[in-house]
Parts: C-alpha cells; sequence; structure tokens
C-alpha cells in the first residue's frame, strides 16, 4: 500500500465547487466558496491569503478534518471522508507528544500502518536522519529547539509515505535564519521524494520561492483571487528577477482581495 | 598511574552536597524545636505533666509501636485509600470523557464536595456501623473527592491541537484514550491521587477518633487524653505528623519518576 517508489504516481488532488460555512455567534458565516483547484501528483503549491481567507480551513478539508458543506474534495480519485495515512499533516506549531520522545513521536505515525515492528523501526530511524536529526532520537521535545521539534513534525508527517503532504504555516513560527534553512530542506526533500504538496502561508516570498504554483485567496467568502505560476526549477535563487516579478504580481493580487475598511 | 584521582569525581561530588545541604535545612526547624522542648522540660520551665521530657515520648514509643497501633492506622488508611482512589478514577474518568455523564453528574458531584467530610460521619456511623467497615468507608470517602475532581479536570483538560494530531494519525479510541487522554492527564491524576492520600491519612485518625474506639493512632490519642498522659498525646500527634510528611514525599517521588518527560 506504501511501498516507495511509486509516490510521485499518487498525489492528485481535486477540488470542485467546494463550499465550507461556520456558525459563529448563532450567524451562519461562508469560510470558503465556489473554490475549484486540481493540483497534479508531486505538484508543489502555496496556498497565499491574508488571515480569515479560509486557507487554514481549505487545508483542513484536504486533512480530513473537516468536510465541505458543498461540492467534493478527492484525493486519488478518492472523496475525503477523514483522516487517513495516505495524507501528512504538518501544523504551524510542532504539537509534538511532550510525554514521547523524538524516536517515539515519529512512530506515533505508524501506530495502525501495514508495517511490522522492524520496518516501522526502520522507517522511524530513517525519516529521523532525513530531517537530520539523528542522534536526537531519544531526546524529548522540550529539550529541542522551535526548528529541530518542526523538523520531527515534518519527519511524522512523512514518515507514512504519504502521497500528499499538508503544510499549515509550518514555519511561520520560525526565526527568520532557521526558516529560509527548513525551507529549502523542505524543497529538497519534496524534489528527491516526489509526494504532491499544498503549504498554507501569508508569506509572499515563501509562497513563490516554494511553490510551483501560487494560489491567491481573498477573505470573506474565501474564493480563489488568482493563481500565479512560478516557471522556476529547483533549487531556486532567491534573489532571482522573475521571483521579484513575481513578488509585485502576488502583492497586487494580494492587495486587491482587502476590503477597503482593512 | 593507577593512583592518578579522577579528575571528573572532584567536582560531581562537590556539587552533590548542595541538594543534600538544602534539604538538611529543612530539617532544621523541627531539630530546634525538640532542643527547646527538651531544654524546657529538663530545665524546669514547663510542667512535665503537660510537657514531658523527650525520653519518656520515646518510651510511649516503643510500647504503642510494639502494639501495632501504627501498623493498624497505616493498614486501614491504605486500604481506604485503595477503595476510594479506584473509585475515584473511575468516576473522574466518566466524568472526564463523557460529555454525557460529565452534564448529568458534575453538579451533583460540585454540590456534595461542598460538605465537609466530617458531617457524613454520624450518617456513616449509622449506614456501616461502628466496626472497621464504617472506618474504611470514611476514609475512601475522604480520598474519593479530590482524585475524582482531578481525574475529571486532567482528562477534560488535553489539548485540542493534540487531539486533532491524534485524528490526523488516524488513532483508534483506545489509541487515543491509551496514549494520548491517560497521558496528557497523568500529571493532574498525581495531583489527585497525592491529595487523596493526603486526605486519606487525616480521615484515618478522624475516623479513628470520632467513630469506635479501636485500635490505631486515633486510639492512642484518646486513650492518652482520658488517662492524661501527655507523653502518649504527643507521641500520636509526633507519628500524625512524621507519617503524612512521608506518605507526602513518597507520592511525590512516584510523581516526579511517572512524569520524568517534564524534566528529563
Amino acid at each position: 500500500m506504501s511501498a516507495p517508489g511509486d509516490v510521485a504516481a499518487r498525489g492528485r488532488v481535486e477540488l470542485r465547487g467546494v463550499g465550507k460555512r461556520f456558525r459563529v455567534d448563532g450567524r451562519e458565516l461562508t469560510v470558503l466558496d465556489g473554490i475549484d483547484l486540481v493540483i497534479e501528483p508531486g505538484e508543489f503549491v502555496t496556498i497565499l491569503g491574508a488571515s480569515g481567507c479560509g486557507k487554514s480551513t481549505l487545508l483542513r478539508l484536504l486533512a480530513g478534518l473537516e468536510h465541505p458543506d458543498a461540492g467534493e474534495v478527492r484525493h486519488d480519485g478518492r472523496a475525503i471522508a477523514g483522516t487517513g495515512l495516505e495524507r501528512g499533516l504538518v501544523f504551524q506549531e510542532p504539537r509534538l507528544f511532550p510525554w514521547l520522545t523524538v524516536a517515539e513521536n515519529v512512530a506515533a505515525a505508524l501506530l495502525n500502518a501495514p508495517l511490522d515492528a522492524d520496518a516501522k523501526r526502520r522507517a522511524v530511524a530513517g525519516h529521523i536522519a532525513m530531517v537530520g536529526l539523528g542522534g536526537f532520537e531519544r531526546a524529548y521535545p522540550h529539550q529541542l529547539s522551535g526548528g529541530m521539534a518542526q523538523r520531527v513534525a515534518i519527519a511524522r508527517g512523512l514518515v507514512n509515505r504519504p502521497g500528499l503532504l499538508l503544510l499549515d504555516e509550518p514555519f511561520g513560527a520560525l526565526d527568520a535564519f532557521t526558516r529560509e534553512q527548513l525551507q529549502d530542506e523542505l524543497r529538497a526533500l519534496q524534489a528527491r521524494e516526489g509526494f504532491t504538496t499544498v503549504l498554507v502561508t501569508h508569506d509572499v516570498e515563501e509562497a513563490l520561492y516554494l511553490g510551483d504554483r501560487v494560489v491567491v485567496m481573498s477573505p470573506r467568502p474565501g474564493r480563489i483571487r488568482a493563481v500565479i505560476a512560478v516557471p522556476l526549477g529547483q533549487p531556486r535563487d532567491r534573489a532571482d528577477e522573475l521571483l521579484g516579478r513575481l513578488h509585485h504580481a502576488a502583492r497586487a493580487a494580494l492587495r486587491d482581495t482587502l476590503p477597503l475598511a482593512a | 598511574m593507577s593512583a592518578l584521582p579522577n579528575p571528573a569525581a572532584g567536582p560531581t561530588a562537590g556539587r552533590a552536597t548542595g541538594p543534600a545541604r538544602r534539604a538538611l535545612r529543612g530539617v532544621l526547624p523541627p531539630l530546634l524545636l525538640l532542643a527547646a522542648w527538651q531544654a524546657a522540660s529538663t530545665g524546669g520551665l514547663a510542667d512535665p505533666r503537660l510537657l514531658p521530657p523527650l525520653e519518656r515520648v520515646a518510651a510511649a514509643a516503643w510500647t504503642q509501636l510494639t502494639a501495632g497501633n501504627l501498623r493498624d492506622s497505616l493498614l486501614r488508611d491504605l486500604g481506604g485509600f485503595a477503595l476510594g482512589a479506584s473509585a475515584g478514577l473511575g468516576l473522574g474518568l466518566l466524568l472526564g470523557l463523557s460529555p454525557l455523564a460529565g452534564r448529568l453528574l458534575r453538579p451533583s458531584f460540585d454540590a456534595l464536595k461542598g460538605i465537609a467530610v466530617f458531617a457524613w460521619i454520624p450518617l456513616i456511623a449509622i449506614w456501616f456501623g461502628f466496626g472497621e467497615a464504617s472506618k474504611l468507608a470514611f476514609i475512601a470517602l475522604a480520598a474519593f473527592t479530590p482524585v475524582v475532581l482531578n481525574v475529571d479536570e486532567g482528562v477534560r483538560g488535553v489539548p485540542a491541537p493534540l487531539r486533532e494530531v491524534a485524528a490526523a494519525l488516524a488513532w483508534t479510541p483506545w489509541q487515543r484514550l491509551t496514549r494520548l487522554v491517560l497521558p496528557a492527564a497523568l500529571p493532574s491524576i498525581l495531583t489527585g491521587l497525592q491529595l487523596g492520600l493526603i486526605h486519606a491519612w487525616l480521615a484515618t485518625v478522624g475516623a479513628e477518633y470520632f467513630l469506635a474506639k479501636g485500635s490505631g493512632l486515633g486510639g492512642v490519642l484518646i486513650e492518652g487524653r482520658d488517662r492524661f498522659d501527655m507523653a502518649q498525646v504527643l507521641l500520636g500527634v509526633l507519628l500524625l505528623g512524621g507519617v503524612g510528611y512521608a506518605l507526602n514525599r513518597l507520592a511525590d517521588l512516584a510523581a516526579r519518576r511517572l512524569t520524568r518527560w517534564r524534566t528529563a
């Protein structure tokens, strides 16, 4: 079911007419409206928007933590009915279990994986090494820096070798230096392993630097405002001229989305 | 070259005296108090009938300990605690895990916990008689309340972000209980058990003092009072304090070992 190598063949995402409403103080609030988007296997898509534009809700729909009120969300052709190990999820905070060591936190994602104990051990060790934390297997979360803890969260998100990795502002709480370092590591990892990636961010530079395509969203109700393709390979130069030009386009699209009162 | 001292041993051994010395400071006031007591009773400052010298307390200790009064109280305490804490764990888990049970039972429990535990003594005496059963019931009741409160609070306090992680990792309900809820609630559960242990010990002497006369430290106090033997009364007080302190320390150590991930 999750043999390595076939990862790049999976991870196709389809959103068709997706809508989502929440009740806030007894009032219906439309958070997402008419979202249509297809993400191809192996693609790295960033979702960019101001807070309150529904981008996190969109990611939670993909994760299966929320269910759409309208339209459908499909992963590899199947409607997403709930959470599953075929999708990895990384939150803004590391959200590690404080009573488990690094290795145990990563292994926690494999509890219900169809692997024998030996394969699980190898997968855990391999993914800890992959995020550069070899030697920290037995450390507890409170002994780690923010960047290290988020690396563990990424290892936990990938250890099932999901076809789709979902990240909700994963680097937002890190210092600038660590953020750039982890961006590069994630992009290199994704280029090597080929999993489809959806990353939510409010940082224009991050969205452009990482994404093959940048989906710009407008708030209230959350809609797709523009989709900007970034025709650059990997690795990228942060000072690339094209990135600079796209930066202006993205900012313009984003600015149009803001209500005048804001 | 075999005579070279281990350089690592020096500073480590030096540091080790720090906590030990700090612990000693805590022992100092009671020691001073004992010395003042002894000086007062032997120096004629206090009436030895009201404040007997330490050697008479020590002699009383020998008779009472060999009579098994301390053992009886401890066994009664632990028996009642085990009953009350198990029931408290059960109800606390039920309240915390089941929203329906919580909504149904929590208000009644909150009302009941406001009743001072000693107010139950007449009822318990009538329901369970004046024998061992009523003492155990009283001790169990004393341990029960803090355990329920803290277990309930700990279970409900599992952080929502971690619940989402468990959902994202497709954990089964059983895995969520054993690998998320119980570990997350463990510090709170241990606090409840520790409080339960203290309350049970207070209730033990209460039960022995106010319920039927019999063996145990409560009996030692009553007997000392009736015979106006202050050495025996003071011995009872000293033993109660000492055992209470020891139980609390043991619970502290156990709790720290069980939640080593917080400090390791």
